[in-house]
């Protein structure tokens, strides 16, 4: 059973019953979800764990809501890879990729929809909508035909052509606003207002944020119980980084882990879209938006809503915070794919980029175990590596042609 | 003088108006005028340091305050003040 127990203001702490709303009535703060860990960790143990569905409903007691009983797409339990090529391409030792890739439709977006679309029908809702970047609207507009929900997608008109085909082809609406994500994300947020929906990142965000704790929980699991020394996690809102931090608390507040974990937690940010890289760099507390240019159009969020508890979590936690260069992030896609096989989207090439850059300052260190975030697939921002990559060369169908193309291989049968 | 809009949360200390005209050469003189017309009305926006509460967004006709001069960005009659509660989002 979950336990999820009420609302409760980040800002002020006045508290909320369960039900669709996101914002406190006092001072505007963001809303998040209360439990009873006492509770949880009376029913919760990693042998029930283990023999779990190889989901995030695995974890279904730190979650605030049960799992759906109807059809749903299985998020979660995605392969964490240990990445000994790309740790010795980056001067690291223990260095673990999390192909959070492997999902229904390949972004870590699944594990918060499969939660809030779960809460969603709990409310009774009968229409699934959000504002996105592109993976979101994957996420929903795929859970939503799964699950029987009609669905209304908002994302920016300048979105990577892959991004909505793979959206629209699952049958929901898909409206493109001219306009940039926090655009479409204020749109968003007076339509709720308006329309009977479940936005998952806006009237539904606070149960819908809690999925992306699977993440922290699915890295412990994974390595045996253990967490890892140091993460490094894309911002764009800032929950998916502030989440992953509370879930490896809460791993020890339940009693799955017997110490409490000390993880150094960095962030990963493109140079074209870094409000949150600034503030830290710039050492203030303000985290001021920015108008978003950058091929990392999933992190494109100039407005973060995380964005100071982002900050809060790095700097708490000893952790750095970079940002990168679209040809950084162009390289950093293409170190991963050839040293590890995982195709990683644009936000991906921002995280081992900085990761890189990280590394190379010595923020995180040799002696460090690691786990980088690789939170969507390349197929999905073909269009980023497109002027980049291509056949290395063409010739006719014939040895001699080959033979005169690559005449200093070695040829033994 | 502009035009605020006043979110869901807030009407109650304006007589359930949606919006308001009030006078002021500023977003800051604007808002410190509702304050003293609605009693209640800045302790919902400011912070015990007078700073805008950091998850209260207020725009100018659509533009978001921190782009602008912030409290100080001037107004002319025909501004429109909105002041919406925190984005969520991503």
């Amino acid at each position: 059973m979950s336990v999820g127990t009420a609302l409760r203001c980040r800002e002020c702490g006045r508290e909320y019953a369960i039900a669709p709303i996101y914002t406190c009535e006092w001072c505007f703060g963001p809303l998040e979800t209360t439990y009873d860990y006492d509770a949880i960790r009376a029913s919760i143990s990693r042998e029930a764990i283990a023999n779990g569905p190889a989901s995030i409903w695995r974890y279904g007691p730190l979650l605030p809501v049960d799992e759906p009983k109807g059809n749903a797409l299985n998020a979660g339990w995605t392969p964490l890879i240990l990445a000994e090529r790309l740790a010795a391409e980056l001067g690291l030792g223990e260095l673990w990729i999390k192909d959070d890739t492997r999902n229904p439709t390949n972004s870590f977006k699944d594990r918060v929809v499969a939660v809030a679309l779960g809460k969603a029908l709990d409310f009774g809702f009968k229409t699934a909508a959000c504002a996105s970047t592109g993976n979101l609207a994957n996420a929903v507009a795929a859970a939503a035909a799964r699950t029987g929900l009609d669905s209304f997608v908002f994302v920016p008109s300048d979105l990577e052509a892959g991004k909505i085909l793979t959206t629209a082809v699952y049958g929901g609406n898909v409206v493109a606003i001219d306009g940039n994500y926090d655009d479409v994300n204020r749109l968003c947020a007076e339509l709720a207002a308006e329309y009977p929906w479940a936005f998952v990142n806006v009237n539904v965000r606070p149960f819908y944020a809690e999925g992306s704790k699977t993440l922290a929980y699915e890295t412990a699991e994974q390595l045996g119980w253990e967490t890892p020394d140091h993460v490094v996690v894309p911002i764009a809102s800032g929950s998916l980084l502030t989440k992953i931090h509370k879930g490896f608390g809460e791993l020890h507040k339940v009693g799955l882990l017997d110490e409490e974990p000390v993880v150094r937690v960095s962030g990963a940010q493109a140079a074209g879209c870094s409000p949150v890289a600034t503030a830290f760099i710039d050492g203030v507390d303000d985290v001021h938006p920015v108008r978003p240019s950058t091929i990392a159009k999933s992190l494109a969020i100039g407005n973060p809503a995380d964005g100071y508890y982002a900050l809060d979590v790095i700097r708490g936690t000893g952790g750095g915070c970079g940002s990168v260069t679209d040809d950084e992030i162009v390289e950093g896609i293409r170190l991963l794919a050839r040293t590890e096989g995982v195709f990683g989207e644009t936000a991906a090439g921002v995280t081992i980029a900085t990761l890189k850059k990280l590394a190379e300052a010595g923020v995180v260190r040799r002696d460090e175990r690691v786990v980088a975030y690789i939170t969507g697939h390349g197929l999905k921002t073909l269009d980023a590596i497109e002027p980049h990559v291509s056949v290395t060369t063409t010739i006719p169908p014939s040895l001699d042609a080959f033979r005169a193309a690559f005449p200093g291989v070695t040829e033994e049968v | 003088m502009a035009v605020v809009r006043i979110p869901t949360q807030l009407r109650n200390l304006v007589d359930n108006q949606s919006e308001l005209t009030v006078a002021g050469d500023t977003v800051g003189e604007v808002l410190k005028a509702l304050d003293a017309a609605h009693p209640g009305f800045g302790e919902r926006l400011f912070d015990e340091s007078g700073k805008l509460r950091r998850f209260v967004n207020v725009f100018v006709d659509d533009e978001d305050l921190r782009f602008l001069q912030g409290l100080d960005t001037p107004l002319t009659e025909r501004s429109v003040v909105s002041i919406v509660p925190a984005v969520a989002g991503g």
